[in-house]
Order: structure tokens, then sequence, then C-alpha cells
């Protein structure tokens, strides 16, 4: 397993009060994502596990629009990859943040 | 497109959802609370040995909520993940499940979507196994009920359906299949002549869930619907619990008697035939209203324990 870890800037904090929020499934071609609330507003920190090596500088680039295209600030976001393509990560991501911004479940 | 037709929305196939969406949408609004939720990541120690990624869950969501106002606990199994396999920390939260409703007299609700044991952590799946079915007899024996829900998309095979086999009451929709050895499994050890696990309609007529609820392999058939299951829940919590002595001698009996009647069929057909279905081709293709109509004037029934 490959572990990756990007901590990124961001321009506006998460939305919302829900602590935590899970989206997707480890599956082939497919990934997990939790998201809570954790470190300072204006930081989000992504650690990957994944079974797929050598795709660190996709990822990076992955995360780093995530973070620019949506309010990520305060989350510690941990995946756990299937072997997902990016444009699933990019959409698991978006669901992550949207579920998170709900109120309390 | 332009059509106007609307599409209903409440409806949620219990085929197509995934663990946490099947059990939103069987228990109150709001009533859920987890046990080990993802953010403990009580993950699998084993998989990493063999590079396999884990699921903060390991596949399975434990929990206590409510249905229909009774207190309860719930499980659900992901059968997207490692096909919704037993391996150590999934067999373990089930049983620690089993254990606290026996502890608190409350009945227990199971969403089985498995392919048995998860073959990467061999050992540690079978003993969870075989200790969730002691714990099983044990919560029922001291009047628990333990209903199983089976309608996912792995199904429920190898020792998930050896448990499945003890609970109180089996609820399974028509996409739902019961068994211990799946079809590959069987074809791989007896030939393609015993059995063709790519023929899908013989696989249904086998273990599909129609020809379980025919033989008293299951006790309630629903829709691939979310809301058909809760109801179910709601009508299986109703029946009397217990579990005896008394039940297995007469479900023993009943085997028996099964085998000899319906024994020298060779096929889902024949079986069908013989316990008297009028049209036993169609079987298949009938809704399921009229295959509830169909199947309930002469179908096998089981004692809770089968």
């Amino acid at each position: 397993m490959e572990t990756l870890r990007f901590e990124l800037a961001t321009s506006s904090p998460a939305k919302g009060s829900r602590k935590i929020a899970l989206v997707g499934v480890v599956a082939s071609g497919n990934l997990e994502v939790l998201l809570e609330r954790e470190g300072p507003p204006n930081r989000c920190t992504i650690e990957i596990s994944t079974a797929a090596h050598g795709f660190g500088p996709l990822w990076e680039a992955v995360t780093t629009d995530f973070v620019s295209r949506r309010a990520a600030g305060g989350l510690r976001i941990s995946i756990n990859d299937g072997g997902a393509r990016p444009d699933t990560v990019s959409l698991r991501l978006a669901q992550g943040v949207r579920l998170i911004e709900g109120p309390d479940a | 497109m332009t059509g106007s037709s609307t599409i209903p929305t409440s409806r949620l196939s219990w085929f197509e959802a995934g663990a946490r969406q099947r059990l939103a949408a069987l228990v109150d609004p709001g009533s859920f609370m987890e046990f080990i939720g993802p953010e403990q990541r009580m993950i699998s120690p084993h998989l990493q040995i063999f590079d396999l990624p884990a699921q903060f869950d390991d596949g399975i969501v434990v929990g206590a909520a409510r249905i229909d106002g009774a207190r309860l606990l719930v499980a659900a199994q992901e059968g997207r993940f490692m096909g919704g396999a037993f391996g150590e920390v999934h067999g373990a939260k089930l049983l620690g499940l089993l254990h606290a409703a026996q502890a608190l007299r409350r009945d227990l609700v199971i969403a089985f979507d498995t392919g048995g044991v998860r073959l990467q952590e061999a050992n540690a799946g079978e003993l969870a196994i075989s200790e969730i079915i002691r714990a099983m007899v044990e919560a029922r024996t001291a009047g628990v009920r333990v209903v199983g829900l089976i309608g996912g998309r792995a199904g429920c095979y190898g020792g998930g359906g050896l448990i499945a086999g003890c609970c109180s009451t089996l609820v399974v929709s028509e996409p739902g299949r019961i068994s211990v050895s799946g079809p590959e499994v069987i074809e791989t050890n007896k030939g393609v002549e015993e059995f063709d696990s790519r023929d899908r309609a013989l696989v249904w007529r086998t273990m599909g869930g129609k020809h379980r609820y025919l033989i008293g392999c299951a006790d309630i058939f629903v829709d691939d619907d979310a809301a058909a299951f809760r109801d179910a829940v709601i009508a299986a919590l109703g029946r009397p619990a217990g579990f005896d002595g008394v039940r297995l001698a007469a479900e023993q009996a009943r085997l028996e008697h099964r085998l000899a009647r319906l024994g020298a069929g060779r096929d889902g057909r024949d079986v069908w035939r013989s316990l008297g279905l009028p049209d036993a081709e169609a079987v298949p293709e009938l809704s399921t209203e009229a295959f509830r109509r169909e199947a309930d004037a002469c179908r096998e029934t089981a004692d809770d324990a089968r």
C-alpha cells in the first residue's frame, strides 16, 4: 500500500456543523472518503491509502483542484482507494464536502 | 427526453442501495446510533499484508435504532467491499452486537450481503462465523428475535448462509440469493454439467428468493424496495420469540419430510411442480403479488429454524 499525505491551504472553511461525513465504498474503481472537522480553518489535510503505487502527482493535482473549488478548510479527509479514476475521486470529494455541510446527522 | 412521466422518488431499490442507505431507509428517521463508526478506524489488520485497501468500517455497519418505535439493534453488510465477506473485525462487530442483543434483551435485524468468509483472513473469519452462530442460538434461546434480510447484490453465501439459517425470520426479495456453496464454487468442484454458474436462470431457480421462499428457507417475500423490507421487519418483530429443542425437532421432521417429498427433483421447476404450483414455468415471470398468492397456497413453511 502507498500512503500519501497532502496539507493544503484553503480559501474558505467548510460550512455546516456536521462532525463527520462518509461517502463511497472501497470497491474496484471506487473509493471511500471520510471527512472530519479537525485542524485550523485555513488548512485541509488529505491522507490517501492506495494499492495503486506511483500516482502521487495525479493525487496532488486532484486534491489541489478540489480545495481551490470547494470550501474545505478545517477538514481532515481520509481516503481508502480501490483504484478509482481521477474523475471519480473528484466526484466523491465533492459529495463528501456537500454532505458535511448538512445539519447534524 | 420529452416524456412527462414522473419517477417515484420514495422508492429505494434494496439491491442497488449500499449498507448505510439500507439502514437509513429501514429505521425510524434520526434514530440510528452507530457503534464503532468509521471515524474509529477499526480496520482489518490482515488486508494490508496482501497489499489490499481497507475500509474504515470493515464492510459492516452496526448500531442501535428504532423501527416503528421499537428499540432494537441493527447491522448491515456492505456487499461491494470484499463481497461483504466476513473478516476478523467484521465478524467481531456482528458478534459483539449479538452479545449486546442478548444482554439488553433487544431484537436484532441483520441486512445480509455477503459471499461468506474473506479468503485473506479465513481462519479469523471461520471462527467468527461459528462464534456468531453460537451467540445467535444463545440470544434466541433467551428470547431475542433475529430477523435476517436478504436481497443484496452479493446474496448470502458461505458462512453467511449458515448464519441466516439460524435467524428467527428471514425476509427475501426476488434478486436475493441464499446458499452455502455459490454457483462458481459448485462448478469448480463438480463440473459444468453439475452446475453452470453462468446460467443465471438456473442460479435463481436454485438459490434465488422465489425458490427459497417456496421451499421454506425464507419466511417473508417482498419487493426489491427498502420500504417493503421495513414493513416486513415490523411484521417479523410481531411474531412470537423463543427457541428450543421442540422447535429444532419439528424443523428436523419437516426437513426429512421435505426431502422425501421433493428430493427426487432435478431442477427448481421439478420442485415447484411437486409443490403443486399451477404453472411452474411461469414462476420467474410472476409479479410479487401474483407470486405470493400462488406460493402461499402451496409452499413449505419453516419452524423458525431452517
